[in-house]
């Protein structure tokens, strides 16, 4: 689950950092183009980043959208629709799991709850998780990234140690351990906001560290650099130049790093409901449906197929985009 | 060479500490300060009263927390004897927990379930260590092709699959849908050809997903290496292509995949939770799923515990393994 992040665009990223800082001091004086522009011009041109785009796009507004779409669509995701059922096998009637214009995707054995409602509502469990735990690791890895890579000395050592600890250990034991201790009740939540609660910030807790090592690295780099040497020397303190130096600098490695997260943190989430440490039912997530349907891929294998379709188009839009954005941001790349 | 290898060992020995006091915080501490009652998370929220009373006193829940840090310590190490009034329980070294709740000893019943759990991981490794590797090398070899763009599009969907959904898939095409294989695990001391029969799947399952993240890697990597200055002066000096590549390019793509493949398989010696759970396979990681269920939380503490010793023995390894290969390491 670690590896995805693991290629070496740590190695390219610093010359796109460096071309932030070029353009980002053009801009200013000559109305050149900015960084964003030229971002932006190289991934309109990457077809395959865009359709991934356009996907994560519309996975967005359909889990933003989901209560409004399932009351037009006219299933509610938790109705029962136990006439849709074989009484003798609980399996959907009909074929290809009850698939019919009612149920556009079928409906699930045993209750017939409607399997597209569902869907769309299980989006809104994954995006948010997959969003908020990832900016819980940007703030965290930003914040510790640069202050290790800031300050140096037994700071730097002390965070990077943690970063390594964290990095070496396999997460989703952790994260499992972590959850299954903790309680049920917390903080006015209950049920589903607690699990929601907890896997965002445990997801997040255990992928700072990819953003802090870049970060670190980064940091280290830009501090020695000319433009700082230059603000250093006409009197900027230590915070104007952290934050008016070195963090607009940092915005495109960020970026690209949180884009290729959201995917990992979705999978995990997955996982996670997959193995009934995730959200509570009758809260749908594509992740229990799977879990669910392991019983029934014989009987009602469509049961199976949908979310776990579901899960790999959105990994991969979100990666496809990720990878895209990566390359448009990195001035070496000419693919 | 023995002052590098001491200083590792040492540092090894201290990361070990913190790794069951982090595990001690993260079962007794965390839920503690989230105002858990630590003794219904240990026999399950149904038991009696009497019962959860009998836990809390035997795991001295009412100590001071650095006095239960060092029974846990110690226990891992000595052996641990619960003992609440004349109701003696004793867990031998090394005492990686004790469930109440099923009045076993955690170790024994995970080691018993350890090989299953090795064979999954060393059969899968042996897999995506062919597969991938050879991928990304002949996808940066001809980069650009039709080839390195069809293997890229296979390994982005590979890490894009929950591998849960690609072992589903594939029991139900292969083994119920075409029949080729039974799929049911069967123990090695039954039947041999069976027992491949039923690792074969989950075997290809998690060499897949693992294939994917080392090919995309072994790629990049590769591609870098093509990009240094040594590799065109190897070019210059009028070497053959053959050579440059197998003899200066591959050695430093495989040193980094060396690690990787270290914390990898370490981090597998807990259990692939995902696949075992999958395809019901009887190892460490659908034990984990079963203390899920069941809400019986030593066993996941166990696994945590052994997955963490296998990554830090794993990491020692690899780091001795390279200091053979490369003296710099040495010096550093």
């Amino acid at each position: 689950m670690t590896a995805p992040l693991h290629e070496p665009t740590a190695e390219a990223a610093p010359s796109a950092a460096e071309e932030a800082a070029v353009a980002g001091a053009e801009a200013k004086s000559v109305q050149g183009r900015s960084l964003g522009r030229i971002a932006w011009e190289r991934l309109k041109r990457d077809r395959l980043a865009l359709a991934g785009g356009i996907v994560v796009l519309v996975l967005i507004v359909v889990a933003v959208l989901a209560p409004l779409i399932t009351s037009l669509y006219g299933q509610e995701p938790n109705a029962y629709n136990e006439d849709m059922i074989d009484p003798l096998f609980g399996t959907p009637t009909g074929s290809l799991g009850g698939v019919s214009g009612d149920h556009w995707l079928g409906v699930e054995p045993v209750n017939g709850r409607d399997i597209f409602a569902r869907i769309v509502h299980g989006a809104r469990i994954s995006l948010l998780v997959g969003f908020l735990s990832a900016m819980v690791a940007v703030i965290l890895g930003t914040v510790l990234g640069v202050l290790a890579g800031f300050f140096g000395g037994w700071v730097d050592s002390l965070i990077c140690r943690i970063m390594d600890g964290l990095l070496a250990f396999p997460q989703l034991l952790f994260i499992i351990a972590l959850v299954s201790v903790m309680p049920d009740n917390m903080l006015g939540l209950s049920g589903t906001g607690v699990r929601l609660l907890m896997m965002i910030v445990v997801i997040g807790f255990f992928g700072w560290p990819y953003i802090g090592r870049v970060v670190r690295g980064q940091t280290l780099s830009m501090r020695e650099r000319e433009y700082v040497e230059a603000a250093r020397s006409l009197g900027a303190g230590r915070f104007y130049i952290l934050f008016k130096e070195l963090l607009p600098n940092l915005v495109a490695p960020i970026i690209v790093y949180t884009t290729m997260m959201i995917p990992t943190n979705i999978l995990t989430e997955a996982a996670l409901s997959f193995l009934g440490v995730g959200v509570k039912p009758p809260t749908s997530s594509w992740g229990q449906m799977l879990s669910s349907a392991i019983d029934y891929y014989k009987s009602d294998p469509m049961y199976m197929v949908v979310p776990g379709v579901a899960i790999f188009i959105t990994v991969l839009a979100f990666n496809l985009f990720g990878d895209g954005v990566r390359d448009a941001l990195d001035p070496k790349g000419s693919r | 060479m023995l002052a590098y290898l001491i200083r590792r060992l040492f540092a090894a020995a201290v990361m070990l500490v913190v790794i069951i006091l982090v595990v001690f915080c993260i079962f007794f501490l965390v839920p503690k300060w989230a105002g858990v009652d630590i003794a219904l998370n240990f026999v399950g929220k149904q038991a009696d009263p009497a019962a959860v009373e009998g836990v809390r006193e035997k795991l001295g829940l009412g100590d001071p927390v650095l006095v239960q840090a060092w029974e846990f310590f110690k226990g891992i190490f000595a052996g641990r004897t619960y003992a609440a009034g004349g109701d003696v329980t004793h867990c031998a070294a090394p005492c990686f927990g004790y469930s109440f709740k099923t009045e076993q000893s955690v170790w024994p019943v995970l080691t018993e379930r350890f090989p299953v759990t090795l064979a999954l991981a060393l059969g899968a490794a042996v897999l995506w260590l062919i597969f991938g590797v050879a991928a990304g090398v002949l996808s940066a070899l001809k980069r650009g092709t039709l080839w390195d763009r069809g293997a890229m599009v296979v390994a982005l969907a590979g890490v894009s699959l929950p591998i849960y959904f690609t072992g589903l898939l594939s029991l139900a095409i292969f083994s119920y849908g075409l029949g080729w294989i039974d799929g049911e695990f069967v123990p090695l001391e039954d039947s041999f050809s069976g027992w491949i029969g039923g690792m074969i799947l989950p075997w290809i399952t998690l060499a897949f997903l693992y294939a994917a993240m080392y090919a995309r890697i072994t790629r990049a990597t590769m591609l870098e290496i093509l990009g240094e200055d040594y590799i065109r002066t190897a070019r210059a000096k009028g070497l053959k292509e053959q050579v440059v590549i197998s003899k200066h390019a591959m050695r430093s793509t495989l040193t980094p995949l060396l690690t990787m493949l270290g914390m990898d398989l370490g981090a597998l010696m807990g259990g692939a939770i995902l696949t075992e759970t999958t395809f019901s396979l009887p190892g460490l990681g659908q034990k984990v799923l079963d203390a899920i269920k069941n809400h019986d939380l030593p066993f996941i503490l166990g696994v945590v515990l052994i997955t963490s010793l296998a990554v830090l023995i794993a990491n020692l390894v690899v780091d001795i393994l390279y200091a053979v290969i490369d003296p710099r390491v040495r010096l550093a």
